[in-house]
């Protein structure tokens, strides 16, 4: 019969496209072996029950393809009549029990070595948010020295399809995190909002980071390199645009950088108060909240603040982006608690603040001449 | 008082009423079970619709076609539709038809709750379906609902979700004691327990799992409500609560349940892969032993869908371990079938091809399944397009492939004659091409690294979304033939005979084809 004769054909060559599938593993085919001793073991790990289930496969699927050939009723027009066998019951139930204590025992000694977390070199906090990451690094009584925000950092044009997508499309971020090799970084997982999971597949780390929650993680990266991933755990509307970047640098490269943003962070804070005590034109704070807009708040009010009604709500005509400063400054200040409306008091510094809510109620709020100024946010944040 | 009734039903062998009033009022298992058949049919095209915006978004990078919002509402609603409306009222359907047909009984044991458990189901998934259509859209946090982004952050549609939930829960349950009270109280004279057809025994400790967790969801949901409405905190650690919580009680409902949906596949397979190799089932005992402690251990592994949340080592062990053994008693079963094939006497008709394919697309669902227990190297696959390719391995050429098996098996019983065994062959390899290649890619993409749930995805993994989209519309339009077929065989053809098929073996084939309205008003005695 030609139908089981293609049957048979198309499932060997299915087998074989599960052989071949590994060799391709070098062109982002297979599990990446990664840059830890762990993400090496995980692989290894992977690739032997691989091979295994390939070999057991090869066994069971052969014996079945010679019996669809050879036990045909064209080739056997008299079925045998043995319909039971107590001894190749348990044959059969103890030579798959003795393959799984096999992969039992190395499995286990990897995940015990993933779940020794402690003497650590560093700690990073990261927390996730709807939708984009926080690192802050801690110093040894676990307070914060340094933080800050990871976006995404692709242009919403090529999303969109308006632009040509560049090589790290939907895996670039503003700010990666930055860590040292050789050193033993224990990561913090928890989330401001809904579950997110932190996920860089070169160091086979993945852990859910739940609000009010901490999960541990440890990893020592052995290479230097720019490291992706992505977030693992469906968070909302974009749980596909928080993308992770790592940067692992030699050691003193990473204490040169840490200190430089050290630096940067006090410089920064100096230049914020220079900022906030400066006189800011309507067009200076326009151009400088767009492009906060366009970080923080597009992904849920979109670009032309028509939003995604009901859930999002439309900021163009929208009373509280046309009505008083206090009140729109209350909801980006606060939030909306119980929806995805986050606060973003603790997110945003006063020039920012004041410059998306300047950008907001200018573009969609058709408001008259009045300038949103930093001081105001100041202001409106001591007062709570 | 016998003679006072008999006097008004003389004639037993009535046939059913006219009119709509016959679906609205039947208690006739026949006809229940084909009003199942035809809704979950109606669900599949639903949600395998849905599957298609999905593969229509993701076919390139880029977003294209439809906005994640929505994006996310239909991985969610093709999730429910799937599962509650399309793959487990079709297992009822099948147990309706054959149940009674097998153990040679007249009916259901309760026929009045079986018309009930069937007509909520299609208000319930109005209801559901009905939240795409709502303010705020519908459901666009998954369809394992996790908390606090299916409570807090949640449409306000969540409640008709919830309520949606409750309803098919309630079908689900009553479906499940009738199967039991039938099973149990109705085999004619001489069957005994373990004489009983494997599809009746696999249904019979299914519907003990349905009515084990079906509750559980029940109360899982009901959770959510009060958490959303009558401010408890059950999953919101700011009052106190853990939305780890709620996984854990999901999965408790979640891992018996893909076994609901798994037990009577290989019941099926049971009986058609013995029928066309003209042999007796191999090892029928060790089948029954190897069902029961897959249903068992189905209750000691739910952990092993959430290795990432953190929990402590020995948790980790222990799932790990508990989940591995499920490919013992899963194991038997795939060598059991393979010798009732060997040295038999086997043609390959469509049922045959269908549950072939089972056993071998089954299995390597099996293998990756193996692969997602090792708890270390589930941190890599978690939540990636590897565990999207796993249980689509499972549940689209596992357990819907064996209802295609069993409606090709079943239907000359059903409708009195034969299908086009040229057209079932063809919708069988469209079937068997299309799955493969929409879902075999995705083992790749999922180990290259991308995430399940995404609307858009990073350029590396094109070329395998690209594949897996053909072939997703491949395996969708074949159902359209599918369904060309079924009414083909529904209107007429070649007259099939009561035994249908020359190795088949059991009571539904001592009865003429088509089935009477009534059958085996008087039990047949089994030797």
């Amino acid at each position: 019969m030609f139908f089981p004769t293609r049957f048979t054909a198309t499932g060997l060559l299915l087998a074989a496209a599960l052989v071949l599938a590994v060799p391709a593993a070098a062109s982002g085919w297979n599990m990446t072996p990664g840059v830890t001793e762990i993400s090496r073991a995980i692989y290894d790990l992977h690739m032997l029950i691989f091979w295994i289930c390939v070999g057991i496969g090869v066994v069971v699927f052969g014996a079945m393809f010679i019996s669809i050939v050879l036990h045909r009723k064209s080739r056997n027009a008299t079925p045998a009549t043995f319909h039971e066998s107590t001894k190749l019951e348990i044959v059969w139930t103890l030579i798959p029990l003795a393959i799984l204590i096999g992969m039992a025992v190395p499995a286990t000694s990897v995940l015990v070595q993933m779940y020794d977390s402690g003497g650590e070199d560093m700690v990073v906090e990261v927390r996730g948010y709807q939708w984009r990451w926080e690192y802050k690094y801690l110093d040894d009584d676990l307070n914060e020295q340094l933080s800050f925000f990871s976006n995404l950092s692709t242009p919403r044009d090529q999303i969109l399809g308006r632009a040509e997508k560049g090589e790290h499309y939907l895996l670039e971020v503003d700010n990666p995190l930055v860590i040292p090799i050789n050193r033993k970084v224990r990561f913090l997982l928890t989330s401001n909002d809904v579950i997110h999971a932190w996920w860089v597949p070169d160091f086979a780390l993945k852990r859910d980071a739940i609000p009010g929650f901490i999960n541990d993680i440890w990893a020592i990266v052995e290479e230097p390199g720019i490291y992706r991933g992505q977030c693992a755990e469906l968070c909302g509307i974009d749980h596909g645009y928080m993308p992770i970047v790592v940067h692992a640098l030699p050691e003193d490269e990473f204490d040169a950088w840490y200190a430089e943003r050290l630096e940067l962070a006090r410089a920064q804070d100096e230049q914020l108060e220079e900022q906030i005590a400066q006189e800011w034109s309507g067009e200076e704070l326009f151009a400088r909240g767009e492009s906060v807009y366009a970080t923080h708040c597009v992904a849920c009010h979109q670009a032309e603040g028509q939003g995604v009604p009901p859930v999002f709500p439309a900021l163009a005509g929208n009373g509280v982006v046309a009505g008083d400063l206090e009140s729109h400054m209350d909801v980006v200040y606060h939030g909306r608690p119980g929806t995805a409306m986050q606060a973003f008091g603790p997110v945003l510094d006063p020039v920012d603040m004041a410059s998306v809510m300047h950008y907001q109620r200018k573009a969609f709020g058709h408001a008259n001449g009045e300038v949103v100024k930093p001081v105001d946010v100041i202001r409106f944040a001591e007062a709570q | 008082m016998s003679a006072v009734i008999d006097a008004h039903h003389d004639d037993h062998a009535h046939g059913p009423a006219k009119g709509i009033t016959r679906w609205l009022y039947t208690t006739n298992h026949k006809d229940i079970g084909s009003m199942y058949l035809w809704f979950s049919f109606l669900m599949f095209l639903a949600g395998g619709v849905m599957a298609l915006v999905i593969r229509a978004e993701l076919f390139q990078p880029g977003q294209s076609f439809v906005e994640p919002h929505f994006f996310n509402q239909m991985t969610t609603m093709h999730g429910l539709v799937m599962v509650f409306g399309a793959i487990m009222p079709a297992f009822v359907g099948l147990a309706n038809w054959m149940l009674p047909m097998m153990v040679g009984a007249p009916d259901m044991a309760l026929p009045r709750m079986n018309n009930l458990s069937f007509w909520i189901l299609p208000f319930a998934s109005a209801l559901l379906i009905s939240t795409l259509f709502m303010e705020g859209g519908g459901p666009d946090f998954g369809w394992t609902m996790y908390a606090p982004l299916s409570t807090t952050y949640a449409p306000d549609s969540v409640t008709y979700v919830i309520f949606a939930i409750h309803l098919l829960g309630a079908s689900s349950i009553m479906g499940a004691i009738n199967i039991i009270a039938t099973i149990l109280n109705m085999r004619a004279p001489g069957m005994t327990l373990m004489k009983m057809p494997m599809f009746v025994w696999t249904w019979l400790i299914t519907a003990y799992l349905l009515i084990a967790v079906m509750p559980v969801l029940a109360g899982a949901v009901t959770m959510m409500l009060f958490d959303i409405h009558f401010g408890t905190s059950f999953f919101d650690a700011a009052g106190g609560g853990d939305p780890v919580l709620f996984q854990h009680i999901f999965w408790f409902f979640g891992h018996p349940e893909v076994y609901i949906m798994i037990l009577p596949a290989f019941g099926i397979v049971s009986h058609v892969i013995p029928a066309f190799s003209r042999k007796r089932l191999f090892g029928y005992d060790s089948m029954v032993y190897a069902t029961s402690s897959i249903a068992f251990l189905s209750f000691i592994v739910w952990a092993h869908h959430m290795f990432t949340v953190g929990m402590p080592l020995a948790g980790q062990l222990f799932f790990m371990y508990a989940t591995m053994l499920i490919a013992v008693p899963t194991g038997v079963k795939v060598f059991n079938w393979i010798s009732t094939m060997w040295q038999g006497s086997m043609t390959f008709e469509t049922p045959m091809l269908f549950a072939l394919a089972f056993v071998f697309l089954f299995t390597i669902g099996g293998f990756s399944g193996v692969m997602l227990s090792i708890a270390p190297a589930d941190y890599q696959y978690h939540d990636t397009y590897f565990v999207v390719a796993h249980f689509h391995y499972v549940l689209v050429s596992g357990s819907l492939f064996s209802i295609f098996s069993a409606v090709y098996f079943w239907l000359p019983k059903w409708t009195g004659y034969m299908y086009s065994e040229a057209l079932g062959k063809v919708h069988f390899w469209l079937s068997f091409l299309g799955v493969n290649l929409a879902f075999f890619p995705m083992h790749f993409s999922g180990l290259a690294g991308m995430p399940r749930r995404i609307p858009d995805y990073a350029l590396q993994f094109a070329n395998f979304n690209a594949w897996s989209t053909v072939g997703a519309f491949i395996f969708g339009l074949s159902q359209l033939l599918f369904l060309y077929v079924v009414i083909q065989s529904i209107r007429g053809g070649q007259k099939a005979t009561a035994q249908v098929w020359d190795g088949a073996e059991g009571l539904e084939w001592t009865v003429p084809s088509p089935a009477p309205y009534h059958t085996f008003a008087t039990p047949p005695q089994v030797k």
